[in-house]
């Protein structure tokens, strides 16, 4: 369970996120959506101690979150962020494989290299397993990524606009994938999303954001209302009954 | 004309290393037993010292531009950057002129060493407490501070050169220019015992410094405890080139060809593979360049010129070569 407590954020003067109160379930899919600059990222940046509060404190399970030593932390919680780029020439395979670092440490069993085979198989990245990382398409490099955060097999999944460069068929792929870990294997995933609908149809919870505060926090149904989203984004958003899910249209 | 199909090698990066390994031992075998003129005692005690100076100046250099390159995500960056050798020099432009120059060359060279690697460290260790926040934008803060540093160093360095009397200015040359001539035995000492816990500490780290060269984010997500780990290793950087700078002077030019050939030629991202690599690189360039040094060019030039005109000619050769396939 991961807990914000008057958390705020701000980078020299400028208040970037400003007393924010989160409880985020054990288990489930949970989108942060917001406009730009609304600090999305930095939210999700903060949950998973990469950036450090200016005040207030950050819980995983009832435990300060920085008092956590780096190794434990790393097999109960993992992000992916979203500009992740290497400079060493290292082989799609290799890459997933260091998502089991925390529990290998240097030395993969068996065991290891059989989540890896299967994390692979769930990303569809059986083709190019032996490739090297520089000589991937963007979205192909995105799926690499998730499939290392999925082979870490932690609990809690922290995902920083995880369909960034995706097409339709794999950015669904990979929805449907965090759902299924989600339901069948208990876990919590969260994550950064600009489609509002992808955020609607799969997603448990939505929390909204806008100028660092949380300005909604509910169900797909209780956000996907007209008058909610276009405050949210501050324009004018219809939200239509598309074969009994709620669409938001907005090309206008 | 029947053309020829080229041969494509696929070798694992333990064959490529320990063809290398082979190479290095022919190559010093080589320089030790070319050419003998005077009595074989007395030359093979002449070489083999300073055959050691340049084994350890080879894997000093190389590892400490690994290391640097990995934990600052920057492939053409070398520790000097930081101004190590700046500050070396200034450290021995100012003991000559404390202590003058004849009692210089007579210091005990234990706490001449003590003296230079703690200021070293200790700069290295001010720099990162006041400037190291714990993400990778720090780390270019403490880059351009270590630059900026070592132009400052450089220019009072140059002062006080300037203020020493004619013999301290003899001595500080002497001091400032790499040469493989005979490093005190008390120095070989230390640095092997350097050697030996670099080697241990790499031994246990090396796969941590693997995960480190996924990016910054990614080691934290791993667990990795970033800044106590780059910490750790600024610190080995900051002994390592004290110690080479120490045995010969400043000659980190040889770092950024080594490594460079050990990514092009290692065929693996693992520093397990590109350490010892690109260590045993480092010793095949300084002894291959010392013996053309000494038996082609009859000693007319200098190291540095030989290393970087047949390393140069080499790496550009590879990029050529990779451009093409």
């Amino acid at each position: 369970m991961i807990e914000l407590k008057n958390v705020a954020l701000s980078y020299g003067h400028k208040q970037v996120l400003n007393d924010i109160n989160l409880t985020l379930a054990d288990t489930g899919l949970t989108s942060i959506i917001g406009p730009n600059g609304s600090g999305k990222s930095s939210c999700l940046g903060l949950m998973s101690r990469l950036q450090k509060a200016s005040a207030g404190e950050v819980l995983l399970d009832n435990c300060p979150i920085q008092h956590i030593p780096a190794n434990q932390l790393a097999k109960q919680l993992s992000i992916l962020r979203q500009d992740n780029h290497t400079n060493a020439r290292i082989q799609v395979k290799d890459l997933i494989t260091f998502g089991r670092y925390p529990y290998h440490q240097g030395r993969p069993s068996e065991q290891d290299l059989k989540i890896v085979e299967q994390c692979i198989e769930y990303v569809d990245l059986r083709d190019v397993q032996d490739r090297f990382i520089d000589q991937l398409s963007g979205g192909q490099r995105q799926r690499v990524f998730i499939a290392m955060v999925l082979a870490q097999d932690t609990r809690t999944i922290l995902l920083d606009e995880p369909l960034n460069n995706l097409d339709i068929k794999h950015s669904v792929s990979i929805m449907k994938q965090l759902r299924k870990t989600c339901d069948e294997l208990n876990k919590q995933v969260v994550v950064v999303l600009h489609d509002i609908n992808f955020a609607a149809h799969y997603s448990d919870t939505i929390i909204a954001l806008k100028n660092g505060e949380v300005i909604a926090n509910g169900s797909p149904a209780e956000i996907m209302q007209d008058s909610v989203l276009s405050h949210i984004y501050d324009m004018h958003i219809t939200v239509t009954d598309i074969q009994g899910k709620p669409t938001c249209l907005f090309y206008s | 004309m029947t053309e020829l199909t080229p041969v494509k090698l696929n070798l694992s990066p333990a064959t490529r290393l320990t063809l290398l390994l082979v190479t290095v031992i022919l190559v010093c075998a080589l320089f030790l037993t070319w050419n003998v003129k005077a009595s074989w005692a007395f030359t093979l005690e002449f070489r083999g010292q300073k055959l050691i100076s340049m084994v350890l100046v080879g894997i000093f250099i190389a590892i400490s531009t690994l290391l640097f390159q990995t934990i600052s995500q920057n492939r053409i960056l070398t520790p000097s950057i930081m101004g190590f050798d700046a500050l070396y020099i200034l450290i021995q432009s100012i003991m000559i002129v404390v202590v003058g120059a004849s009692s210089y060359s007579i210091l005990n060279e234990y706490t001449k060493w003590a003296i230079e690697i703690s200021i070293m460290t200790g700069m290295m260790l001010l720099l990162s407490k006041f400037l190291f926040r714990d993400s990778a934008q720090s780390i270019q803060l403490l880059i351009l501070s270590g630059v900026v540093l070592g132009i400052c160093l450089s220019s009072i360095n140059g002062l006080v050169f300037r203020m020493m009397d004619p013999s301290q200015s003899v001595v500080a040359q002497d001091a400032f220019f790499a040469s493989f001539s005979s490093p005190p035995m008390a120095l070989l000492q230390v640095s092997c015992l350097i050697l030996l816990s670099c080697l241990v500490f790499l031994y246990r780290y090396h796969h941590q410094l693997d995960v480190l060269s996924l990016g910054e984010q990614t080691a934290h997500s791993l667990g990795i405890n970033y800044s106590r780990l780059t910490q750790h290793v600024l610190i080995l950087i900051a002994i390592l080139v004290g110690m080479s700078t120490a045995l010969v002077g400043p000659i980190t030019f040889l770092g950024l060809l080594v490594v460079h050939l050990a990514y092009q030629l290692a065929g693996s991202y693992k520093h397990k593979i590109l350490l010892p690599f690109a260590a045993i690189l480092g010793v095949l360039v300084l002894v291959l360049g010392e013996f053309i040094l000494q038996h082609v060019v009859a000693f007319n030039t200098r190291l540095s010129i030989v290393i970087e005109c047949v390393g140069g000619v080499v790496f550009l050769a590879l990029i050529i070569k990779q451009a093409k396939s």
